[in-house]
């Protein structure tokens, strides 16, 4: 059996014994928002959230990371490798959030495994949340299948009222659940319990999406010279701001610091966006992406269909915070829509009529 | 088949360079510098022609360069010819022989070589392309009697800005190669070719079938190298470019040097036409 339930009531001394092992990191209220910060106390966690500014991402591959640090001196130069392995628990990670995490898993695993997001990976274990209501007017979690997750956590609280079901999904997650004093086996009736909110959860979100997802890459496909990149082109005030909120953007840029003695320094990567003007210029100055258009296309290309075909999993999770953040109101749902429309036989012909 | 153990070795060295001293630095123009560059154990570098490696000057930053000496010619030193063009590019030619510098690679695809052999064999340099193609001429002139015709066609915009002088010289006096040099502005008394690469392609006689043609040089060049080898009639498959990007990490991961779905350090920089035609990003 790896169903546990835990009394509300009890959360709060599991949290606090968390604190004293583990870096935790939790939704929180800043202002009007939510953030994931690293949390002091039990108090500080709101586990009714709806959507955090940004993804929990930051905690595997933070904004700003060093690589190594280096020290020059007489006897020459030595180099020595940072690894993060603090060990951390994420908790309440939402569903959209742990499939974007799934995805940059795959990303950083496959071909040459990149160390530091592997051991911070490691030292990593995330408790996650089922959500029983839609978070953000923005979010479409449903359409991509993404508003639920059965694998990837360690640990998967549902509230079922008095208390959470807590799914172990991983040794993980089981180390996590003997720390928890008060949880005890599930019983009968309270897995009835749970599969009737889980059940009714269902009709309160949305179907946003017209096409149906498995679609999405071959729609992406047929679109490359769609008139739609020209339009986003134009409004696209290339902020940057899509990529930075984005759960499943993983690029970045590399840059060196060094101290005033010209003798200790470090090598870091820092997140970096493709909508940027210079993110494709190479030496002699060229830019191989000038236009606005071509790196909007290449954002929805590589979220709609590159993605896919590299790691399995579409690179959009549905979240919303990228259109939420967008001074120009572009949104990705609407842009799969509209490019769904403009495929559709009907648009031809309509097309034709006004040609 | 690479053991996990093998796997997390290798995962640890992907950002961090290993120190190799510059052996020897000889000045080619006003702007570039080749710099010969000493492995650690002695051992060569292992590349292929067309491959490149990221050279780091610690506290000042990496770029990605290409690899100029052919493995032929690389048993325990590698070579590197470097245009003053950024930060670490400029820093690059402030060093003295005996100075380290960071180096992580070969990365990537280089040309097939494998391929070529039996085939006539055309390159077309234009400018500080002629730096990674250089790795290739060379690798094919050391096993000379495995390759058909050798013709080398080469541009620059002036003549003081010929590279590996000596070298061509070398080539030209060679019977069993064809060089052809050619300038956009001529001065010094150049008496040679003006106008672009692309003026000399239509007075060289050419098997297109059974030719394989290598370019590289700066990006406005390709399209008309492209229309004028595809208007000889060489195969698409035949044709191989060396594409420059902004390759940050060198592994696929940073994501500068993606072309669409291709990212560049990974599949490239070598690519064959045929590869490369349907991408809208590649040229």
């Amino acid at each position: 059996m790896c169903l546990y339930t835990l009394p509300k009531t009890s959360l709060s001394p599991c949290i606090e014994a968390l604190i004293e092992h583990y870096r935790l990191a939790g939704p929180t209220s800043r202002s009007e928002h939510y953030i994931f910060e690293e949390l002091t106390d039990p108090s500080q966690l709101s586990l009714d959230y709806t959507t955090t500014i940004l993804p929990p991402k930051k905690f595997l591959l933070p904004p700003k990371e060093t690589l190594f640090q280096f020290t020059k001196d007489g006897q020459g130069t030595k180099l020595t490798p940072v690894e993060d392995t603090h060990a951390t628990v994420i908790f309440g990670v939402h569903a959209c959030d742990l499939h974007a995490i799934q995805l940059i898993d795959r990303f950083f695993e496959q071909d040459h495994p990149d160390q530091a997001y592997r051991c911070r990976r490691a030292a990593t274990t995330i408790v996650s949340i089922e959500c029983l209501q839609p978070c953000s007017q923005f979010s479409f979690c449903k359409s991509m299948g993404t508003d639920s997750i059965n694998e990837e956590f360690d640990l998967h609280l549902t509230d079922i009222g008095d208390s959470y079901v807590c799914e172990v999904g991983s040794i993980k997650g089981a180390v996590l659940i003997d720390d928890c004093q008060d949880a005890r086996p599930i019983k009968e009736d309270e897995i009835i319990e749970m599969n009737k909110i889980i059940g009714k959860r269902w009709i309160d979100f949305p179907d946003k999406l017209e096409p149906t997802i498995d679609s999405l890459p071959s729609i992406m496909s047929l679109s490359y010279e769609s008139h739609l990149w020209q339009e986003l082109g134009e409004r696209c005030l290339a902020c940057g701001a899509c990529n930075i909120v984005c759960p499943t953007c993983y690029c970045f840029d590399v840059a060196d610091s060094i101290d005033f003695d010209l003798q200790h320094g470090e090598r870091y990567r820092i997140w970096d966006s493709c909508q940027t003007d210079g993110f494709a210029v190479v030496a002699d100055g060229h830019n191989f992406r000038k236009e606005r258009s071509e790196r909007i296309r290449h954002r929805f290309m590589h979220k709609g269909k590159y993605q896919f075909e590299m790691l399995g999993l579409i690179g959009c999770v549905g979240c919303g915070r990228c259109a939420q953040s967008c001074l120009a109101d572009i949104s990705p749902l609407d842009v799969f829509n509209r490019l769904h429309r403009d495929l559709l036989p009907s648009a031809a012909v309509n097309e034709e009529v006004e040609g | 088949m690479t053991t996990s153990l093998d796997q997390n070795v290798h995962a640890k060295l992907l950002y961090i360079p290993s120190m190799m001293p510059i052996r020897n630095i000889s000045s080619l123009t006003s702007q570039e510098k080749l710099f010969e560059i000493e492995t650690p154990d002695g051992e060569p570098l292992g590349h292929t022609p067309g491959q490149f490696v990221e050279v780091s000057i610690l506290g000042i930053g990496e770029a990605p360069i290409s690899i100029t000496s052919s493995p032929s010619r690389s048993t325990s030193t590698f070579e590197l010819c470097i245009r003053r063009a950024g930060s670490v590019t400029n820093a690059l030619h402030e060093l003295q022989v005996g100075d380290e510098i960071g180096i992580r690679g070969p990365f990537g695809h280089g040309f097939p070589v494998e391929l070529f052999r039996g085939r006539d064999i055309f390159f077309l340099p234009g400018g500080l392309g002629l730096a990674p193609l250089r790795s290739l001429i060379n690798e094919v002139l050391d096993h000379r009697d495995q390759f058909g015709r050798v013709i080398v066609v080469y541009g620059v915009r002036r003549p003081s800005e010929f590279l590996f002088r000596d070298e061509l010289y070398e080539w030209q006096a060679r019977e069993d190669v064809e060089v052809h040099l050619t300038v956009d502005h001529p001065e010094d008394g150049w008496q040679g070719n003006v106008g672009v690469i692309t003026t000399l392609i239509p007075g060289i006689q050419l098997r297109p079938r059974n030719t394989i043609a290598i370019t590289c040089g700066p990006p406005v060049m390709y399209h008309f190298v492209l229309m004028e080898l595809l208007g000889r009639g060489l195969l698409e498959w035949n044709i191989w470019l060396s594409l420059e990007r902004r390759m940050k990490c060198g592994v696929g991961k940073c994501g500068h040097c993606q072309l669409d779905h291709i990212y560049t350090c990974q599949d490239g920089p070598a690519f064959s036409y045929a590869k490369i035609k349907n991408l809208k990003e590649a040229l």
